[in-house]
């Protein structure tokens, strides 16, 4: 196999492996969505990261982090709900990362493209996804606990708070991955589909975490061969590989 | 028979937008005692359990003795059916080992509502086990949620008796097994009831609230014809008014 072609390859599988395991406590948290709207906060950082010339993965990540502290501290100093926050956040970041991404860079970072990543893409890659799996492992019984009962978790001396903050971060690293392959547009998919995937053929946590994380590894991969084959951009191609998995999910649902 | 006060409780008040709900609420509860708390609906009995632990903010003080370990049964859990979540799964979340659930839930009398003779049992237990807890009746649910809370060996139990779910054979194996707990490790219990008889039969305290702490003692001289006059008034707002006078 060609260089040109194993990069993207190993990087779609460790993405979709990473986006596969934090969706699937989003969607148990109800944010499905959140990986969305957060995918368009990344753009000033983009931006930001284009016009200074680093690398655009520290520049997503960055603003990212910014706006997941800035939605935290809202959510504990107001009583709005957190989809208003992450409303408010995410509008205000795009129409700032529309106003300052460069022009021919704006098409790559609304869609993405994993065709051009590099060694040093895949290495960064491979270390957030080991990241998230830490962070995970040792936040996600506090996150499920929450799930069933903030009482239950709060009153089991759990810190539920900052349980949520640390998850959010492993949202923001995995969302400032996912644009590399599917672009601002369509990296809330790769956190939602595998998942809601998973959860149809699943009656434990167990086998359903690891089904979306194995759901999104197979998204990856697929879309980018896909692509290799058909001539066409991968990111469109993974997210639709991922609603075919979910199809076939359906026929098996419990 | 000198007695350690495990909790201490001054001048404690809840207020919810603007709307005072509990005030100058003051006592002291000794180690190893049975406290109801007994009062008309929306009288504030699980807002002062929830304040007891943290969960609402308040004012004034609550003290709990150092190093006291306190466990919290709520009246409900709103658990989504299609959680993926099973109920070893669930006791996995805090470490507690498959054996050591078993025994609990066995102790927690599930499984008895199906008195086939000889392996019926441990059998049920098992099949509970893989069962996603959303999927869980009322009843079963709030033994798995004792059993959960009992796992970590609290000093306390502060528990909400739910209002309605539990069939009374299953809440009397509840009631039985929380008073062999009281006996065997001194464990204090606290519990908010909605059924006079249980508060006779198993408590030995009773703080009576509605706003404010309108009586404290024992059930029988605390709760006099005067009491349950003001908590509950002349008409028959609380179904076991009635019994009271039969005990």
């Amino acid at each position: 196999m060609s260089t040109e072609l194993a990069l993207p390859l190993v990087s779609a599988l460790v993405i979709g492996v990473g986006a596969g395991y934090v969706g699937s406590l989003m969607v148990l948290r109800r944010m499905a969505l959140v990986g969305d709207a957060l995918s368009h906060v990344a753009l000033p950082g983009i931006a930001v990261a284009l016009l200074a010339e680093f690398n655009p993965f520290l520049g997503a990540f960055g603003a990212l982090a910014i706006a997941v502290v800035i939605i935290w501290a809202l959510e504990r100093r107001t009583a709005l709900p957190s989809e208003t926050i992450v409303g408010i956040i995410f509008t205000l970041s795009l129409a700032l990362g529309l106003l300052l991404t460069p022009e021919p860079e704006l098409l790559e970072a609304l869609f993405g493209d994993i065709a051009d990543v590099t060694m040093q893409g895949v290495l960064i890659a491979i270390a957030a996804v080991v990241v998230i799996g830490a962070l995970i492992a040792r936040q996600g019984r506090t996150l499920v606990l929450g799930i069933v009962s903030d009482d239950l978790a709060r009153t089991s001396g759990r810190n539920v708070s900052r349980a949520n903050l640390l998850f959010m971060l492993a949202v923001a690293l995995v969302v400032a991955l996912g644009i590399k392959i599917a672009g601002t547009l369509l990296t809330g998919a790769l956190v939602i589909i595998p998942a809601a995937a998973a959860r149809n053929i699943s009656g434990s946590l167990t086998r359903y975490m690891a089904l979306s994380a194995v759901f999104g590894a197979l998204s990856g991969i697929g879309g980018v061969a896909l692509a290799a084959v058909t001539a066409s951009p991968p990111g469109p191609l993974i997210i639709l590989t991922s609603g075919v998995i979910f199809g076939a999910t359906l026929l098996f649902k419990r | 028979m000198a007695q350690q006060n495990i909790l201490t409780v001054t001048g404690l008040g809840v207020t919810f937008d603007d709307r005072s709900v509990l005030r100058d609420i003051s006592f002291t509860i000794e180690h190893g005692r049975s406290v109801a708390i007994v009062g008309p609906n929306g009288s504030g009995k699980t807002v002062l359990l929830r304040a007891l632990l943290g969960l609402v903010p308040y004012t004034g003080s609550v003290s709990w003795n150092a190093g006291v370990r306190v466990g919290y049964v709520p009246q409900f859990v709103a658990v989504d059916r299609e959680l993926p979540l099973t109920v070893a799964e669930f006791f996995g979340l805090k470490g507690v080992a498959r054996d050591r659930t078993l025994e609990l839930l066995e102790r927690l009398g599930l499984g008895a509502e199906h008195r086939e003779p000889g392996h019926a049992r441990r059998h049920i237990i098992d099949h509970v086990m893989n069962q996603r807890i959303g999927t869980l009746s009322g009843g079963q649910l709030q033994r798995v949620l004792i059993a959960w809370t009992l796992a970590d060996d609290p000093d306390v139990l502060l528990f909400d008796e739910p209002t309605s779910g539990i069939d009374i054979g299953g809440q009397d194996s509840v009631y039985s097994l929380l008073a062999e707990l009281r006996r065997e490790r001194g464990m204090t219990l606290i519990l908010v009831s909605h059924d006079l008889d249980i508060v006779y039969a198993h408590a030995d305290h009773v703080l009576c609230v509605s706003e404010r702490l309108v009586c404290h003692g024992p059930p029988r001289q605390a709760l006099d014809a005067e009491v349950l006059q003001k908590l509950y008034g002349g008409h028959v707002a609380f179904p076991q008014h009635e019994n009271v006078h039969e005990h």
